[in-house]
């Protein structure tokens, strides 16, 4: 008899059989409910995907904005649904194309955006109440959000129309991701004024999509990742109600992005075991009232770390895997990542791939035909129950120790993340975790060479360049008074995002919008961790 | 004779933020025996040099993922060239594209270590160097 114990990532031990016996203790059918009913244990809708598949969203973009824009009209054309933004850091960073630290990354591994006129160019052709967009961006989202009203308005397109995210979740860039720019303070009021803003005026648009992606892609467990991204829920919602705005204004528009790796239970029963927790918080906690103030509405990415250079053409099918559990865990959005992206962004022949990866899972396999197909399954539901505890008590203790904020600056969250990558990467170099074609089943691949992306080495001149035309042409004066103004308004409590959208228009540029904040509000300092 | 343990100082250049790959093996080299100086994200290349000088280091470890690794690289080589920092050996690891090896090494990187190259190989490298 083979007696090696099998345990999950997140410790939980995992029986050979399950049996009425393990979830007999609790009452299944008040733990679960059906799809579309509190707690949502089984789904956010009835129907789920008979009525409507999740949004087929890749994460695209490279170069120009018009280089960009012919990859998003492609996509398009191959049946993807919605769109997704991938900037360039120094977008991300808040610096134009002709700044020193921008060497070498414009256009690299995004696009490169500066001025209204790079957003104009990036959505010529889609209409934004036609199309909906979603952006990864963090230190920059509230300047992001208000270029890309700037062009609604100037294709006539009101702003309750504009639907699409950004993901504008701080908290995790200082842990683990790293694109950050300022204190947690200023960026907590930008990130709130970005809620507040959109509950106004883009009932369509989510400001915020509180990622635990990155949390995992840094090393962590699903049940880290479930309860990091909890515990930044929980701060932004505080700061938020303590603007003066109520639950039920802005719960609806709160939304969650995830990595699916490989554990294909484990990622199944975290998203389940979050749904129900969430729903759990909003109405018990938080008092909402509004049931769709309970609705856990996430995205997910599949691939990311787990995949590997070595023959790369086995990452799609990771992924495919990675795909299947996402949707059996109830998903609303989906982006899968490419073979080649442990090398660079992808070729669009591998992003096409990637795509059609979802394309047969939503049209030929039948998962979609009904909803929450693992539902009452005694191993789906023992384990969900096992993680929503965990997951919880985790929540739980990051609240005690003061919050997520305090437990950042602290470095608390840092330390087990890197504890947790270390154990994996020694599971992995002994041969404990298999990854196939790497520490099994390797083949001699020095002769392979896969086509890559190609790095446009002229983008930045092109950028540098358009970005000199837009400064000599536009109004000095005003430029200088938006500036004004916006340090003004930084220094004040209102609401910066009205001042952004006017700056903008005018053709202010990200960076000298980004410098003034940096001015009045410092920088973050890592806290040292090693 | 006393032989001092070898010294290293591991950074991220430039604007990329993932630190997963540079933490991990800051920590298997000084779990190796090593001297490590973890630097972190967000540097330029002065702050580079700066600390590499002040902490007599014989390695200066680079971390880049974004793909900017040829010119990043370029731009610690120069100015490690400027202030004679020959006896300081510069090695690279991140998302390195195979046909990029060569480039770095005839620019003068001394090692480079793509993604999954196992810890073990790069500890093992970089001691007999």
């Amino acid at each position: 008899m083979n007696e090696t114990k099998k345990v999950l990532e997140s410790g939980i031990e995992v029986r050979p059989k399950y049996t009425y016996e393990d979830i007999k203790a609790f009452d299944i059918l008040k733990e679960i409910g059906d799809p579309g009913e509190y707690p949502y244990t089984r789904g956010i809708h009835k129907t789920m995907y008979r009525d409507r598949l999740w949004t087929m969203r890749q994460y695209a973009g490279f170069g120009t904005p018009k280089d960009s824009n012919q990859r998003y009209k492609y996509l398009l054309d191959q049946g993807q649904t919605g769109l997704s933004v991938a900037l360039d850091l120094p977008t991300q960073m808040g610096l134009d194309p002709d700044n020193p630290m921008s060497l070498g990354e414009v256009g690299r591994v995004g696009v490169s955006i500066s001025t209204l006129k790079d957003m104009e160019t990036l959505f010529e052709g889609l209409p934004l109440d036609r199309v909906t967009t979603s952006f990864t961006i963090n230190a920059t989202a509230a300047m992001l959000l208000a270029m890309y009203l700037c062009v609604a308005e100037k294709q006539g397109v009101p702003f309750e129309k504009v639907g699409g995210t950004i993901q504008n979740d701080i908290l995790k860039e200082y842990v683990a991701r790293g694109a950050w720019i300022y204190p947690p303070e200023f960026s907590l009021r930008l990130i709130v004024d970005t809620i507040e803003y959109c509950t106004k005026y883009t009932p369509r648009f989510n400001p915020i999509s509180i990622a635990g992606a990155h949390f995992k892609d840094a090393g962590c467990t699903c049940v880290q990742e479930a309860a990091y991204t909890l515990a930044d829920a929980i701060e932004y919602i505080k700061a938020v109600l303590s603007r003066g705005l109520n639950i039920d204004d802005f719960a609806q528009r709160l939304s969650f992005f995830f990595y699916t790796h490989n554990s294909f239970f484990e990622e199944i029963a975290k998203y389940r075991a979050m749904r129900k927790l969430w729903a759990k918080y909003m109405k018990e906690r938080f008092k909402a009232q509004n049931p769709r103030s309970w609705l856990f509405r996430f995205g997910v990415v599949c691939g990311g770390s787990t995949l590997m250079p070595q023959q790369p053409e086995v990452n799609t099918i990771r992924v495919a895997y990675q795909a299947l559990a996402s949707v059996l865990g109830g998903v609303q959005s989906m982006f899968t990542c490419a073979l080649d992206e442990p090398f660079s962004i992808p070729t669009e022949e591998n992003a096409r791939l990637a795509l059609r990866t979802q394309q047969v899972m939503a049209f030929e396999t039948g998962v979609v035909d009904t909803s929450d197909p693992l539902g009452g399954s005694y191993f789906v539901e023992s384990l969900t129950k096992e993680m929503e505890e965990r997951i919880n008590e985790l929540v739980m203790k990051i609240e005690s120790r003061g919050g997520m904020v305090k437990s950042i600056k602290e470095g608390f969250i840092q330390k087990q993340i890197l504890e947790e990558a270390n154990k994996k990467e020694k599971r992995v170099s002994s041969g404990e975790t298999v990854v196939v074609g790497v520490n099994q089943f390797t083949i001699d691949e020095e002769e392979r060479e896969l086509t890559l992306h190609e790095y446009n080495e002229n983008v930045a001149k092109e950028q540098i360049a358009a970005l000199d035309e837009i400064r000599s042409m536009r109004d000095k004066g005003k430029v200088k008074k938006h500036l004004e103004r916006l340090r003004a308004a930084a220094k004040s409590n209102e609401n910066l995002i009205p001042y952004l959208i006017e700056a903008f228009r005018d053709y202010v540029s990200i960076g000298e919008v980004c410098g003034v904040f940096k001015e009045e509000y410092g920088v973050f300092e890592q806290p040292a961790i090693i | 004779m006393h032989h001092r343990k070898k010294r290293i100082l591991i950074a991220s250049p430039g604007l990329d933020g993932h630190d997963r790959g540079a933490k991990l093996v800051a920590y298997a080299l000084k779990d190796a025996g090593m001297e490590v100086i973890y630097l972190g994200i967000h540097r330029t290349t002065e702050e580079i040099v700066t600390a590499a000088l002040e902490e007599d280091v014989d390695f200066i470890g680079l971390s880049m993922l974004s793909g900017a690794h040829l010119i990043l690289a370029d731009q610690i080589l120069k100015k490690m060239a400027e202030y004679r920092m020959g006896d300081i050996s510069l090695v690279a690891g991140g998302t390195i594209p195979k046909k990029d090896i060569g480039k770095l090494k005839e620019m003068g990187v001394s090692l480079v270590f793509p993604t999954q190259t196992p810890l073990d190989k790069i500890i093992s490298e970089l001691m007999e160097y």
